[in-house]
Formats: C-alpha cells, structure tokens, sequence
C-alpha cells in the first residue's frame, strides 16, 4: 500500500485538476450560450434568402448559372473541414478528421482541402493532401468575415476550373450532449426547389440577372456561416460535456484516493498499538 | 390602401429590426428609392448607406452595408450584410477607420487581395457618417 504522504499529495493534486476542468465547464457553458445565440439569430437572415431564391429558382438564368450546373464527373472535389482550435473537448476534432479521412478515401478522385481550425490543420499539415487555404486562430474573428473570404475562395476555384464540386464537413449541433459530423454540397449550388406559389413577379432592379448574380454566391456563404456558428456551438458543447465528466471522474477518483488514504492511516495506527502492546507485553516478561 | 407596412431587417448575425412604419428610403445600387405602403413587389440590390424609415411621424436612420431588399404583400424585407441603428455608431472612429483606410489604399496595386476589403471599409465608414449626419 502506498504510504500516507504519496497518497495525500495525489489527492491534492487530482483536487486541483478537478478546479481546473470545473472552470472550463463553466467558461464553455458560458460560450455555448451565447454561440447557441448566434446560430438562433442567424436564421432568420438564412430563412428569408433561401425564401428569395426558392421564388426565383424556376428562373431558367438560375438554373443554367454557372454557381448551379452540376459538372460530371465531380474528379477535382475541395473538401471544407470546420474543426476547432483547441483540444480538450473530447472527440469533437477526432469524429471531424475521421469523416474527412472516409470522405477523401471515397471521393478517389484528386481532393483538397480547405481547413479552419488550427486541430484539423496539425492533423494534415504532414499529410499528402493538398490544403489550398486555412484558417487557423479563429477565435478572435468574425465568424461572418471567415465564410466570406473562404467563399470567396471557394467560388474563385470553382468559378476558373480548379474543382469541380465543394463540400463542406462540419459539426451539426443537435444538443451539448450530441453533435453529428455533416458533410453538404455547397458548389455547385443545390438551388431549393421552387415554391408552389411561385407566382410572384418582382421588379428587379438593376437586372434580373444582376440580383441573381449576387445572390447565389451569398447564398453559399449564409451556407458556410451557419456551418461555421453550428460548429463553434458544437465545439463548446463538446467542450462542456467532456469537462463535466472530468470534473465527475476526478471526484471519484478523490473518494477512492480518500478511502485508500483513510485505511492506510487506519493500518499504522494499527501497526503501532501492537508495537506498543508487544514491547509491554515484553517488559512484563 | 394601408397605411403603414411591416418593415424587417436582418443581418446574418442578429435580426435588427421587425416593426410597422409608414415610410422606407433605402441606398438601392441603382440610386435611392423610397417605398410607402401597397408598394409594387420588387427586389433589388442595396448599396451600403443609410436607410431611414418613418413610423408615427419619427424617423430613424441606420446604416447598412450593402445586401438585398425585397418588397411584398406590404412586407419589406432588407437582407442586409450588416446594419447599425445611428445611436451604435462612433462617428470618430468610423471617421479614423475611413482615413487609415483610404491612406493604404492609395499605396496599393487596385488588384492585390489585400484592397477588397479595405474598400469594404471605406463603404462602410462612409455609410457610418452618411447616416450620422442624417440624424435630426
């Protein structure tokens, strides 16, 4: 058994990891709220612009954009992972990379990679595939600025030839329990189907050619930003829940350490009363 | 004939604005344009600038930078890039912001990366001040 002094000090030590993934839990809780906030807030934006694309989606300029028709076949393909940029928030980075591994290993084709998040990056820094953007260091950026530069990108390789289709990985938040790894076609755009009554003619000003101009590529990156707030809620809700379990197994682990400690206590106090009785018992001899 | 409309703005980060007024002037890429109540269904480009509406004989100004607005069934709907009510704007800083920015970009190649969004800035500071200094 362990003597005394070692014991204390684990306990002592494990007391003070558990203040640390406490606080954590606490700090990701907070910013779970609030991303939780911004991925409700963004919808009534991304709602409203699939609505006006959804009544222009019969237009036959739309349906024959550049942004639209679907190439065949999909050989070049860049795969957008959204991974974050710190660790300890359980296998939030690892399901990422694994589904971005299983989507390169099927596409065969030639695929790159555009990477936010400094975790997904580390991760393919070394590896064979071509990254043709990152963004790692997020933290401190408007999530909006982020999807308009990496569509900006995205539509610019599309746009001069350089892929054929983009996909984006990113982690869909059902709860700060669960969150799924999705991955969606973001180019060539899948127009929504057109509304029944589509009826509505608008006046278009300057052209209707212009607005549609403007608009799918906007579309793409209401597309990406929902991504990208989906996955920073996730990322705090991975966060959260891997702390909470840490904070619980570290208390169990300082009731078994406790226990341990209380009967090897226990064992010298023993240890010494048969000591003494025995050198009593001898002198009386 | 109505006389007054609802007018929503939504930006994609908050929704601004969901509020019935009597009157719209909004900075269309093609020039500004005002829109009263029973107005025709219309959908057009903004720039960014300032956009002043009327309710119950008051007006208020904010500024946006650039997106859409869509106008139907006596709902107008701007989808703006980003929109700030004039009581959030710094006027002093969006005046610093539009110096330093216009100072770099006069020593820049017009196509390096770098100019876009430095003349995202310009617009938007200008659009600031434009809206300031419509405030009555």
């Amino acid at each position: 058994m362990a003597s005394l002094k070692i014991i204390r000090k684990r306990i002592s030590s494990v007391r003070s990891t558990q203040q640390i993934t406490k606080a954590m839990k606490m700090v990701a809780a907070a910013k779970l709220r609030r991303a939780q906030e911004a991925v409700v807030q963004s919808r009534a934006y991304a709602a409203k612009l699939s609505e006006v694309v959804a009544s222009l989606a019969s237009e036959a300029s739309l349906r024959e954009h550049r942004l639209v028709r679907v190439r065949t076949p999909e050989s070049r393909v860049l795969l957008i992972v959204l991974t974050a940029d710190r660790g300890l928030c359980g296998g939030f980075n690892a399901n990422l990379i694994r589904q971005s591994e299983t989507f390169l290993a099927r596409e065969g084709a030639t695929p790159s990679l555009a990477i936010v998040g400094r975790k997904g990056f580390d991760y393919y820094k070394k590896r064979a595939v071509e990254i043709r953007e990152q963004y790692v260091g997020i933290a401190g950026r408007a999530p909006i600025e982020i999807a308009r530069q990496l569509v900006a990108r995205a539509v610019e390789l599309f746009v001069t030839d350089e892929v054929d289709a983009v996909y984006v990985l990113y982690s869909q938040f059902r709860s700060a329990l669960s969150q799924t790894p999705t991955i969606e076609r973001v180019l060539p755009i899948e127009a929504p189907a057109a509304e029944t009554d589509a009826g509505r003619e608008y006046l278009f000003e300057p052209s209707r050619e212009a607005v549609i101009e403007d608009l799918l590529p906007r579309y793409v990156e209401v597309k990406i930003f929902q991504a990208l707030l989906e996955s920073i809620a996730s990322e705090h809700g991975a966060r959260m829940t891997a702390m909470d379990s840490a904070t619980n197994n570290a208390s169990d682990m300082i009731e078994r350490l406790t226990l341990e400690m209380n009967r090897a206590r226990q064992a010298t106090i023993t240890k010494e009363l048969m000591e003494i009785v025995g050198g009593a018992e001898a002198l009386k001899g | 004939m109505a006389s007054s409309f609802r007018l929503r703005i939504v930006t994609p980060e908050r929704q601004l604005l969901d509020e019935d007024v009597e009157e719209v002037i909004a900075p269309g890429a093609a020039g500004e344009f005002g829109v009263l109540p029973d107005h025709i269904a219309f959908l057009t480009v903004l720039a960014a600038g300032r956009l002043i509406y009327k309710n119950g004989g008051r007006r208020h100004v904010l500024a946006i930078f650039g997106g859409y607005a869509e106008v139907a069934d006596n709902v107008m709907t701007v989808l703006a890039d980003g929109a700030e009510p004039v009581a959030e704007i710094d006027a002093q800083r969006a005046q610093q912001v539009l110096r330093d920015a216009e100072a770099k970009l006069v020593d820049l190649d017009p196509t390096a990366p770098d100019a876009a969004p430095l003349r995202r800035a310009i617009d938007e500071s200008t659009a600031r001040l434009t809206a300031v200094a419509e405030r009555v």
